[in-house]
């Protein structure tokens, strides 16, 4: 018998009892649905984070303590404002070099309230990440000398702290600790992974250190002239931060290691996600194996008749291993096209990003025709070799 | 010399039931079917006929003895090749028609076609014609269901015939249905055996019907106790 005949029979056979194969294919379209959605979600995820690095501007090197692995636990060694001292002597212009300290914190103002990441940062730390300080004035070098209590707020704190008023003059609270804002910065728009930096307030680094009651920097960036000096950059500060900590105690990332790092425990979350959506697939799998087996004992007398009209054992086989594939084929094309429609309505509704990925719509298609084969085969098996005297007996 | 079509040379058959348990359904047959042959089987339920009929068919193979058919013994062919002669030599018709309920009379004709090489286009062709030979060249496209008993087993006619078989096995083809069709089914079964040149063997516990073919069998308890020529019906 030919193939194409024996999808023929098969698609019949699917469509005749149309509402058991519809029930049988949902398990393996809500499979492929979670596989597509899921991987999509993930996907969006490391665009959104590979964006917001690039959007603190080309050719950034920063410092870290530890190893800057993401995967692995946090170093002890700390930066010190003498580190970044020592740092922008060597690079020779203290405009390419930042440095800065975080901390969440709660920022209140006449009774509103919101909580922001604050961060101490160097005067230079707007121009090196590129944020534009949208009204006031950038923070300058006798700001951080005097450690003045001025601050620059992110567009939602401004919005959250003084609803149609102007920021600028105002006093806001930072842990107990009163601050005039200084300036805005320019909305840059949210991130749903990692802080939003709209939230972000920044003050001068040493009265962070003050207000927070240490004198560590958390990281320290230098901006290079241009992609071809980024490797002497980087031998430049790791050279002047060796000076006093072991290389082995801090790293030096470019922006691509950066998303490199970022990018591997993403994978990890969307390989982990992509292997619980498999799960649910592989139990569709269990129903179709289920319903090919009550396919099969139903029509025992049909599959005698074939036999004794001259089907072979092999032909038995394909028409039935050819309708658990053609099940789970059209449930996974089904689930492919939901899978995409939903990561598009999440991708539009939902702040989350979705993004859609070849390799995943290959996979669910492949992984749902391989469960349609790997468990038809035992059905398709067992029709095939019933015995024909037997099978037309069948009541 | 060419050799009779069926040629069944002392066959057993024996079904094991559990263990030590076997029932004998056949105990010795041997008997010949010619290539033009006309012949009845007759038997009680039990005596073996249809245990009988399954080896002639090529649908099972005897315990002990031969079957041979065209001078082959079936024992020595692989199930496709039995499968293969099923297609090709045999054609089945059975007494409770055994048409599948989802297909039309056409596609239910079209299918031993199926398995056999060939353009869909010529399979239609030949199925149609088959139906045509039947009476039935109006219910082509009507379900088993839209059907009478008698058009059924039409349908069953046509199946077993458009193969161009060289033997059709009747198994109690009228048994289910009313005398005057049973008659009709089995006046068409004996125009086309006689317009084709196909043997025809029919197996039955009606006398009546028997009385019909050229020669006749009668089982019992697994042998035969009888063998007549009849001349109720001429060649």
């Amino acid at each position: 018998m030919k193939v194409t005949e024996a999808l023929r029979v098969a698609f019949q056979a699917l469509v005749a009892n149309r509402l058991r194969s519809l029930l049988t294919t949902l398990g393996v379209v809500i499979g492929v649905l979670a596989v597509v959605l899921l991987v999509a979600i993930g996907q969006g995820a490391r665009d959104e984070i590979t964006s917001t690095i690039e959007g603190l501007g080309s050719n950034l090197l920063f410092a870290v303590p530890g190893s800057g692995d993401f995967t692995e636990a946090p170093s002890r060694a700390r930066f010190t404002l003498d580190d970044v001292e020592r740092v922008e002597r060597a690079v020779g212009d203290r405009d390419r070099v930042a440095a800065y300290l975080v901390s969440g914190e709660t920022v209140r103002a006449s009774g509103q309230r919101t909580s922001g990441t604050v961060f101490g940062v160097s005067d230079s730390f707007t121009a090196v990440v590129t944020r534009e300080v949208d009204r006031g004035q950038r923070l300058t070098s006798s700001d951080i000398v005097t450690a003045r209590r001025v601050a620059l707020v992110g567009a939602s704190v401004a919005d959250s702290l003084f609803p149609g008023e102007d920021p600028i003059g105002q006093t806001v609270t930072i842990a107990g600790l009163r601050f005039r804002v200084g300036g805005t910065l320019e909305p840059v728009g949210g991130s749903v992974f990692g802080p939003d930096r709209d939230e972000q307030v920044l003050i001068p680094i040493t009265a962070a250190q003050r207000l927070f009651g240490t004198d560590r920097v958390d990281a320290i960036f230098v901006r290079s002239t241009s992609t071809g000096t980024i490797a002497d950059d980087a031998r430049i500060l790791e050279q002047a931060l060796a000076q006093r900590i072991d290389p082995s105690e801090f790293s030096i990332l470019t922006q691509e290691d950066l998303i490199g790092a970022i990018g591997r425990v993403l994978e990890l979350m969307t390989l982990v996600l992509a292997a619980i959506a498999g799960i649910s697939l592989l139990v569709g799998g269990v129903g179709v194996s289920n319903i090919m087996l009550v396919s099969v004992s139903e029509r025992t007398r049909e599959i005698g008749l074939r036999k004794a009209l001259g089907a072979r054992t092999r032909d038995i086989t394909l028409q039935f291993l050819l309708e658990a594939v053609a099940l789970t084929g059209v449930g996974g094309l089904v689930g492919v096209g939901l899978g995409i429609g939903l990561a598009e309505l999440v991708d539009r509704v939902a702040p989350i990003p979705a993004i859609v990925t070849g390799w995943s719509i290959a996979l669910a298609i492949g992984v749902s025709l391989a469960v349609g084969v790997f468990f038809g085969v035992w059905p398709a098996r067992r029709a095939g070799r019933l015995d024909p005297v037997t099978a037309l007996r069948h009541e | 010399m060419t050799p009779p079509l069926v040629e069944v040379i002392d066959a057993h058959r024996t079904y094991e039931l559990g263990r030590d348990v076997t029932v004998p359904a056949l105990r010795g047959v041997s008997f010949e079917v010619a290539a033009d042959d006309h012949l009845a089987i007759v038997g009680t339920s039990g005596s073996g006929k249809t245990t009988l009929l399954n080896l002639m068919g090529a649908l099972d193979r005897p315990t002990a003895g031969e079957v041979r058919f065209a001078g082959r013994d079936i024992r020595d062919l692989s199930g496709s090749e039995l499968a293969e002669l099923r297609n090709r030599r045999i054609g089945f018709v059975f007494q409770s028609f055994h048409l599948l309920p989802r297909m039309t009379a056409l596609d239910n004709v079209i299918l031993p076609l199926v398995y056999r090489p060939g353009s869909r286009r010529d399979r239609r062709e030949r199925a149609m014609r088959a139906l045509a030979s039947v009476g039935l060249a109006d219910r082509m496209d009507h379900r088993p269901n839209e059907l009478s008993g008698g058009q059924q087993q039409r349908v069953a006619i046509a199946r077993a015939l458009v193969t161009r078989p060289d033997l059709i096995l009747a198994d109690e083809p009228t048994g289910n249905l009313d005398t005057t069709t049973g008659d009709d089914v089995m006046g068409l079964l004996e125009e086309l055996r006689r317009d084709r040149g196909t043997a025809l063997v029919v197996i039955t516990h009606d006398r009546r019907l028997a009385a019909r073919a050229a020669r006749r069998i009668e089982l019992e308890d697994g042998v035969i106790i009888a063998e007549h020529a009849s001349s109720a019906a001429g060649r």
